[in-house]
């Protein structure tokens, strides 16, 4: 789960990591009255997004004057932000935080993420801050910084400053700069985040460590002992084709494409969706039933699937293992029947009482289309598709 | 032989008890698997399906001389419940359980290094569909009657996908030695590579499939092992060919985040290391059908 900057700021600060001033607005009148609270000379305007790149995309503004505080915030608000890392539909600008100038110099890299071939958290940094990790290991590599936690005492004291003179931090601001690694370490630790990412942590000129931007995400199987942090969640920031089926208890992933699927199991799925692109079609999304597809769970999934308009055509793959196909197919004309299906929809069921299985599905009399194999059920999805787009055409 | 399970692998199962435990410990013994008792903490005393329960797994394993186990344990309770197993002397343990938070995982593999190599328990998942070595022992979730006996080795991260290519086996004639679920999760307790180790080992199994999928380093980590030490010819399928990146693919682990994580340049470093590629998830039997007829020949 992601969450915006203001919050991981929020989060971190409460763990020793000093951050500007700052406060949040929905609206330009509140912008300007944020800013007047914080006092100052200067002021940033950023745009709150489940996404980084939003300096370069015009996300993040500088204001001197009220007026220009009212003018950012009339532009962001509201307004689809296109960044290098959102897709090309972009994430609703609906929050704006407001913070203090930052008089910045120096700029660092900071970053906490779980490593999958160590399994261990590993804290990166550089001096080439403000960059983002894949520049800066493209054009400096030398310049990163890694250091490994050993999971039974936690990161250690010196690590942290072996990170601050490997940066040539001054010695007089390594104590500053050793707690605020710490702090974000503990956030890390304490609050089962999978990634925290602080770019640029600053130097100020007057001698003050301060993250200047955070990003956080945290590990979804440990949300339900984290309740404070999945009430940050923002719904308004995912594709709303995942967020409906997400909270139906399923796993959706949104794709671009007109073929919806309904499968069991993740590998699966995924496997599903590369038969659909090798027999020429594009699918519409990634979808694991879970475990027992049963009846509800196979109409929620063609509910879910069949919001996404895009969809031409539905191809259920369904390996029965403890289940039985015939069970599993009669969910299936149950659903097509109740939900009034119009599209084409493919069958393809495999594993324990696959005759009777498909025997329900070809007598159906619905739309049904069964099929044998993977590619047999992929190659008919792909055609009933095209049939679909011809008649619409 | 097989490996991690056979006919006369004595079994314990941990969150025995519970709905899934027994549903699934039971599917296991009419398989024929040789369950000689369970673990749920406060029951311990009673009979559960025919065989005693235990309050602990060092308990059950003085009692019953079991050396591996299953793990139907809740995520919350499932990470101190290997340890529990590590800690009991358990050579092989297999978590079924989804959902288990990395950070616990990361505390469970730092705790099992207190162990010295030999002494140390295998761990295979979590969030996998178990071991099965087919016609022996079924340490697991998946439907037996679609393994067929023979001399192939399966390693695979996904169920379904594993159920898939067993049946292609089945289909060709050719039966599975064992299959091992390692799990979808980021953070698992067995890797492709340690699973070649044990099937270049084994003298019952002729030929390896690995299924892989999206996301971290363990494929090619097992492409670096086929090539400098199996004799053994394996074959691979990696999922997620058309998975964007940056986004997770159901599983927790299958998530593209940095370079050689994506299916196509797993496939890319596969090749590379001799591993005959099955390009599509529908060729995963055929390929090794061709590859294994080249061994006859």
């Amino acid at each position: 789960m992601d969450i915006h900057e203001y919050q991981a700021k929020e989060l971190l600060s409460k763990f020793g990591v000093p951050i500007p001033r700052g406060g949040l607005a929905y609206s330009p009148e509140q912008a300007t009255y944020r800013a007047n609270e914080i006092g100052g000379s200067v002021w940033v305007v950023k745009a709150q997004i489940h996404a980084g790149a939003r300096g370069k995309a015009g996300g993040v503004k500088m204001c001197r004057t009220d007026e220009d505080i009212w003018e950012a915030a009339d532009t962001l608000l509201g307004k689809k932000l296109v960044t290098t890392q959102t897709g090309p539909q972009g994430k609703l600008v609906s929050r704006l935080y407001i913070e203090e100038g930052t008089n910045i110099d120096k700029e660092i890299y900071l970053s906490l993420v779980m490593d999958r071939a160590k399994e261990r958290i590993v804290v990166c940094a550089s001096a080439a801050g403000g960059m983002d990790i894949e520049e800066i290991t493209e054009s400096d590599p030398d310049s990163v910084l890694n250091v490994v936690v050993d999971p039974a005492v936690g990161m250690q004291g010196f690590q942290a400053r072996e990170i601050a003179f490997g940066l040539g931090i001054e010695p007089e601001l390594v104590n500053k700069f050793e707690r605020t690694i710490l702090g974000c370490y503990r956030a890390f630790r304490d609050l089962d985040a999978t990634m925290v990412e602080v770019n640029p942590l600053v130097i100020t000129q007057e001698g003050a460590v301060v993250a200047l931007d955070a990003k956080m995400s945290f590990d979804d199987n440990a949300l339900f002992r984290r309740p404070q942090i999945s009430e940050l969640r923002d719904k308004s920031q995912e594709d709303p084709r995942e967020t409906y089926a997400s909270d139906r208890g399923l796993s959706y992933v949104g794709l671009e494409g007109d073929i919806g699927c309904i499968v069991n199991g993740a590998g699966l799925a995924m496997a599903t969706l590369d038969m659909i692109k090798v027999a020429g079609g594009e699918p519409a999304n990634f979808l694991d039933i879970g475990g027992g597809a049963s009846p509800e769970r196979v109409q929620k999934s063609f509910r879910a699937v069949l919001r996404d308009s895009n969809v031409k055509a539905v191809l259920v793959n369904v390996f029965a293992g403890i289940n039985r196909c015939d069970w599993v197919a009669k969910g299936v004309v149950l659903a097509v029947q109740e939900l009034d299906i119009k599209v084409p929809v493919v069958v393809r069921l495999a594993g324990t009482n696959v005759e009777e299985g498909r025997k329900i599905i070809a007598e159906s009399g619905l739309t049904l289309r069964a099929a044998e194999s993977l590619r047999d059920a992929a190659e008919k999805a792909v055609a009933a598709a095209k049939d679909s787009n011809a008649e619409a055409a | 032989m097989a490996i991690f399970v056979n006919e006369n692998t004595k079994i314990l199962i941990q969150g025995f008890t519970g709905r899934i435990g027994t549903f699934h410990a039971q599917e296991m013994i009419d398989y024929g698997t040789n369950v000689v008792g369970g673990v749920t903490p406060g029951k311990g005393g009673t009979e559960h399906l025919g065989r005693p329960v235990f309050n602990t797994v060092k308990g059950a394993v003085a009692e019953t001389g079991a050396e591996v186990s299953i793990v139907f344990v809740p995520p919350p309770f499932a990470a101190d419940a290997i340890m529990e197993a590590a800690d009991a002397g358990i050579k092989y343990c297999t978590c079924i359980t989804d959902g288990i938070p990395a950070q616990d995982m990361i505390r469970v593999k730092r705790y099992m290094r207190r162990y010295k190599k030999a002494n140390r328990m295998q761990l295979a998942g979590p969030n996998c569909a178990g071991t099965i070595s087919p016609g022996r022992a079924m340490l697991g979730i998946m439907p037996g009657h679609i393994y067929e006996r023979g001399r192939i080795g399966i390693i695979g991260r996904s169920g379904t996908l594993g159920y898939e290519a067993a049946e292609q086996l089945k289909a060709l004639g050719l039966g599975i030695s064992t299959s091992v679920g390692i799990g979808g999760d980021p953070i698992n307790g067995t890797s492709f590579r340690d699973i070649l180790e044990e099937f270049e080992k084994d003298d019952e199994t002729d030929a390896v499939l690995m299924i892989g999928e999206i996301g971290g380093p363990q494929e090619a980590e097992g492409a670096e092992y086929a090539r400098d030490h199996m004799s053994k010819p394996v074959i691979a399928y990696i999922a997620g060919l058309s998975a964007p990146k940056g986004r997770r693919m159901g599983h927790a682990g299958a998530i593209v985040t940095s370079f050689g994580e994506s299916a196509a340049e797993k496939v890319e470093i596969l090749k590379a290391a001799g591993v005959a590629i099955s390009p599509t998830p529908s060729d995963m039997g055929s390929t090794v059908a061709a590859v294994v007829a080249k061994l006859a020949a």
